[in-house]
């Protein structure tokens, strides 16, 4: 049951992802990245990873489509049809598709419980958490307290982007400019 | 989109809810999935979906852009500012350990106080960054869509 619900939804996926290449009107691409995302989000919840498929659903179908949505806004409805096809993007696309499911064969498999992530450190937080954060939620455990600095640094890699974009896009230029006229 | 009843009335409607589950995945978040990410995103999401039906002059006036530019350094602060305490209270940086008699419950104390400062920063990043793209163009006429 689980087998066919997963390839089920990796078709759903993959037909998303051909209908993105060939469709030319980009609010429909848009649309359509967000359905990759809930089906992304779906198969994270096959997979156990909720805390994944949360944030996969929040910000992948909710937050990015809006954002795309704002851009189409600035720029164009339609994709412009190129004046002619090139085979090269193709021979890219396939190379470096091949080049990273080659690079899957070494890994273990999926719930392998020989894997290096099960007998490494895994093990050590599932013991320690119980007793020295008492959690119930590991992930939230391992991310805030294990992980603190690493989550820090996530942070700061948003507050870096968000900064970014409000010196860039944002309306500080435009406070300047309001404060010039006014003086 | 003034002339959209259904879609005003639906967005009124929403909005309350979605605030509160952003508050219940930011404070539940310990034990049940989510954290200060997905609920900054949600409660940034709650903002944006009142600016797209009710225009984004409505939700500037309601959280200006002042408001949220600080609100992206504050999260960052509460953050890091968690761990410059518990430097002063005698632990390492970030060992929430030293913030309560209790072991665990200074563990509790401090993961609550830096998934808030992820959720602030969180959501003001992506209020600030919608406020960045829509308020460029002009508002578009429905035709255009």
């Amino acid at each position: 049951m689980e087998l066919a619900i997963t390839i089920l939804l990796f078709l759903a996926l993959v037909s998303c992802a051909i209908a993105i290449a060939l469709v030319r009107n980009l609010f429909a691409v848009v649309m359509l990245s967000g359905v990759v995302s809930l089906l992304a989000a779906l198969l994270f919840i096959v997979m156990d990873a909720v805390d994944v498929a949360f944030t996969e659903a929040a910000v992948g179908a909710g937050i990015s489509s809006v954002l795309m949505l704002g851009t189409i806004a600035l720029t164009a409805r339609n994709e412009k049809v190129p004046p002619r096809y090139s085979l090269v993007p193709l021979a890219v696309v396939s190379l470096t598709g091949m080049v990273l499911i080659y690079g899957t064969l070494d890994m273990p498999n999926f719930g392998d419980k020989n894997a290096p992530v099960q007998t490494h450190v895994g093990p050590s937080y599932i013991e320690r958490t119980p007793k020295e954060i008492k959690v119930p939620n590991f992930v939230t455990g391992v991310l805030a307290s294990y992980r603190g600095y690493d989550t820090l640094g996530e942070v700061t890699v948003v507050f870096t982007a968000g900064l970014g974009v409000i010196l860039l896009l944002g309306g500080l230029g435009k406070r300047r400019k309001r404060r010039r006229e006014s003086n | 989109m003034e002339h959209h009843l259904i879609l005003r009335v639906v967005t009124k409607m929403l909005v309350g809810p979605i605030l509160l589950y952003a508050l219940y995945v930011q404070f539940h978040g310990d034990f049940g999935p989510g954290g200060g990410f997905q609920a900054g995103v949600i409660f940034a999401v709650a903002f944006i979906l009142f600016g797209l039906v009710f225009s984004l002059r409505q939700l500037r006036k309601l959280v200006p852009d002042w408001v949220v530019h600080q609100l992206v350094a504050l999260g960052l602060l509460l953050y890091a500012g968690t761990g410059v305490l518990t430097l002063f209270l005698g632990g390492n940086f970030l060992d929430y350990n030293v913030l309560a008699d209790v072991a665990y419950q200074g563990q509790h104390w401090g993961i609550i106080a830096i998934e808030l400062g992820v959720g602030i920063t969180v959501f003001a990043v992506m209020l600030s960054i919608y406020y960045a793209f829509a308020g460029r163009p002009p508002q578009l006429d429905d035709k255009d869509w």
